[in-house]
């Protein structure tokens, strides 16, 4: 299925459960791109970064489109050399998620992630002129904004992904929640985030599941689920839909929605499906429906 | 030594005139509706409020600095560039944006007006402000508060425009422009429709034992035993569980408030070109005390005096303050 893609994994798995992972989507998940590359932390790319070339092949082997995706906070040295070396890289198409990706990129066709703030179809316009390809749309952003972006990109000749499975992120910082959590700080963090493949839940004092940490993002708690919008997105003119790595079956999770957007299931069979894959979170898709994002409504409410 | 300029909160005509006479070198403003990033009730200017505050700031040799700093939603557009174009015609001296359409559009129409950077475009890097220098002649960029001095001045050397940094005021946590919490529990998106916490949102649950337990919509944001202050429930600023933390901890950050004024010759010295007070929803009480008492240091500063510093602590959130990312890189 083409028109379904896998976003980075934005926690801090280790090398071999990466590895792992890419193998078994290379073979069995019905995605016809993946987004792969560090998006959340510049500190822990030295223990897998090595591993690329190989995951690398492996997916294109597989039949997969492999894009570079881009750190999204882009402060330090060292954060600003990653950048750059991504923006250098040829072979692959790359994915930027802040601004300063944007530089030396004019020249080459690149994409832009949802960690940019895309939100209006003026914006779009400028970053096509400038090389834009595709747009990967911020998750907040309700059906009425996409079907306005999703025109401009048809008449731009662009394409528009929306993530329509997994965790919402919510916010990143220069801080890192992750450390904090742990008396430490960002510069002697000793990578606690390993210790929470899922990000470390947050629950308020009422005992409410809340939010989730990792690192210097905040998601939600609940994972984003948009199989019964699929239809909606595909007649507004949505051209990819993004499925983020949660520890879940994520290649039955691929072939629920690579069969819902073929038009083989209805919402009902992929709700149901979905729903014995034994989620650790609720789902919600308030957001799509302008709504608080927390919330998540049946097929009726609009 | 560089005089830098101080740039002030004005959330109403009011607290404008008050900017103006407690000695604001520029005062920031925007218009009541979802085009700034304070859109709170009351507060804001209408475009006849506008049009004669500008007037009153530029009779008295202040300047009018207009924040269209949210990020329009496709098909809304329009309200983005009308309050572009009033701006434009009652004379701002600068606009401040964050969202690149914005940017083009005020580039592309009124090229001779000073364009502004915005904290919400959480620009952080030499390369993301020369970006926006080179694509739409960015003058000035507010930096986020996540930078320490020593990197400030490194910075100055790599950027082709001024520098702006926040003085005093609320200590944001996360990177302005990319925050969706609000909007996860409230609906109302701080990016979209520039509301942060909104107090419609906002409960005082009183509990038997006397205890307060604050929320934002659905969700407990801080609970307050009978002798502690209840804070507003900023969603960042609230007290959590983490399995490893059973007793409710600060997860982002306490409620506090940033004060650099121990740091404004560093600053100067840094090269920053403009100190910002944060708090356009805040009292015009608030207004003529931060103004005056950073107007005294910044003058004495200059005059080579040690800067004489006013007690602001009864001003600041919780009565707690940092000089947060500035100060140290262990803040982070």
């Amino acid at each position: 299925m083409q028109s379904l893609t896998l976003g980075p994994i934005i926690y801090h798995w280790k090398p071999e459960e990466r590895r792992d992972f890419y193998a078994r989507i290379a073979d069995e998940a019905p995605v016809g791109t993946v987004y792969l590359g560090e998006v959340i932390c510049s500190k822990r790319t030295p223990y897998f970064e090595g591993d690329y070339p190989e995951i690398i092949e492996r997916l294109e082997r597989g039949g997969k489109q492999v894009v570079l995706s881009s750190l999204s906070e882009v402060v330090l040295k060292r954060e600003r050399e990653m950048l750059a070396a991504i923006c250098d890289t040829e072979g692959h198409e790359i994915e930027i998620n802040n601004t300063a990706g944007l530089l030396d990129v004019a020249e080459r066709p690149h994409r832009v992630g949802p960690l940019m703030n895309i939100y209006n179809e003026e914006t779009m316009r400028y970053l096509a002129g400038k090389g834009a390809t595709h747009f990967s749309l911020p998750v907040e952003l309700p059906a009425a904004v996409v079907g306005e972006m999703a025109k401009a990109a048809k008449d731009l000749g662009v394409g528009v992904e929306v993530q329509v499975f997994g965790r919402a992120s919510l916010a990143v910082s220069a801080r890192c929640y992750h450390a904090r959590a742990h008396c430490r700080t960002k510069d002697n963090c000793q990578f606690v985030c390993e210790e929470d493949p899922d990000g470390m839940p947050l629950k308020t004092v009422t005992g409410q599941s809340f939010l989730t940490i990792n690192g210097i993002q905040t998601l939600s708690h609940s994972y984003v689920n948009l199989a019964g919008e699929t239809d909606e997105m595909q007649a507004m003119g949505v051209t990819h839909f993004r499925l983020l790595p949660q520890r879940v079956d994520m290649v039955a999770v691929a072939r629920v929605f690579a069969d819902r957007i073929s038009g083989a299931i209805d919402a009902g069979e992929a709700d149901a499906r979905l729903a014995m894959l034994a989620m650790p979170a609720p789902f919600s898709n308030g957001f799509w429906h302008g709504q608080q994002g927390r919330r998540q409504f049946g097929p009726k409410v609009a | 030594m560089k005089r830098p300029e101080l740039v002030c909160p004005a959330g109403t005509p009011a607290a404008l005139r008050t900017a103006v006479e407690a000695g604001a070198d520029a005062v920031y403003c925007g218009f009541q509706n979802a085009t700034n990033a304070r859109n709170f009730p009351g507060l804001n200017f209408t475009p006849e409020e506008m049009q004669a505050s500008v007037a009153h700031a530029h009779e008295h040799g202040t300047k009018v600095l207009l924040a269209v700093n949210t990020f329009p939603t496709a098909g809304r557009f329009n309200l983005w560039r009308e309050a572009v174009d009033m701006g434009a015609k009652f004379g701002v001296d600068a606009f401040i944006v964050a969202d690149i359409g914005v940017a083009d559009y005020v580039k592309r129409t009124y090229p001779n007006i000073r364009l502004h950077l915005s904290v919400q475009a959480a620009a952080s890097s030499p390369e993301a402000i020369r970006y926006y220098a080179r694509e739409f002649g960015v003058k000035r960029v507010v930096l986020p508060r996540i930078l320490t001095v020593p990197e400030i001045k490194k910075l100055a050397g790599e950027i082709p425009c001024e520098i702006e940094t926040f003085i005093f005021g609320n200590h944001g946590l996360m990177v302005e422009g990319r925050c969706s919490l609000t909007n996860y529990v409230t609906g109302l998106s701080t990016n979209m429709d520039g509301v942060c916490s909104p107090a419609a949102d906002v409960h005082y649950d009183k509990q038997p034992d006397g205890s307060v337990t604050t929320r934002l919509a659905d969700f407990t944001i801080d609970s307050f035993a009978p002798d502690e202050q209840a804070g507003y429930p900023t969603i960042c600023k609230g007290r959590y569980n983490a399995p490893n933390r059973p007793d409710a901890y600060y997860a982002f950050e306490e409620p506090i408030s940033l004060n650099l004024s121990g740091l404004l010759p560093a600053l100067i010295e840094a090269g920053v070109d403009a100190f910002k007070i944060e708090g356009r929803q805040r009292s015009r009480a608030y207004v003529k005390s931060a103004v005056s008492a950073f107007r005294k240091a910044v003058d004495s500063i200059l005059a080579g005096q040690e800067p004489e510093l006013a007690d602001l602590l009864a001003l600041t959130e919780g009565q707690k303050q940092t000089e947060g990312a500035f100060k140290t890189k262990k803040w982070r």
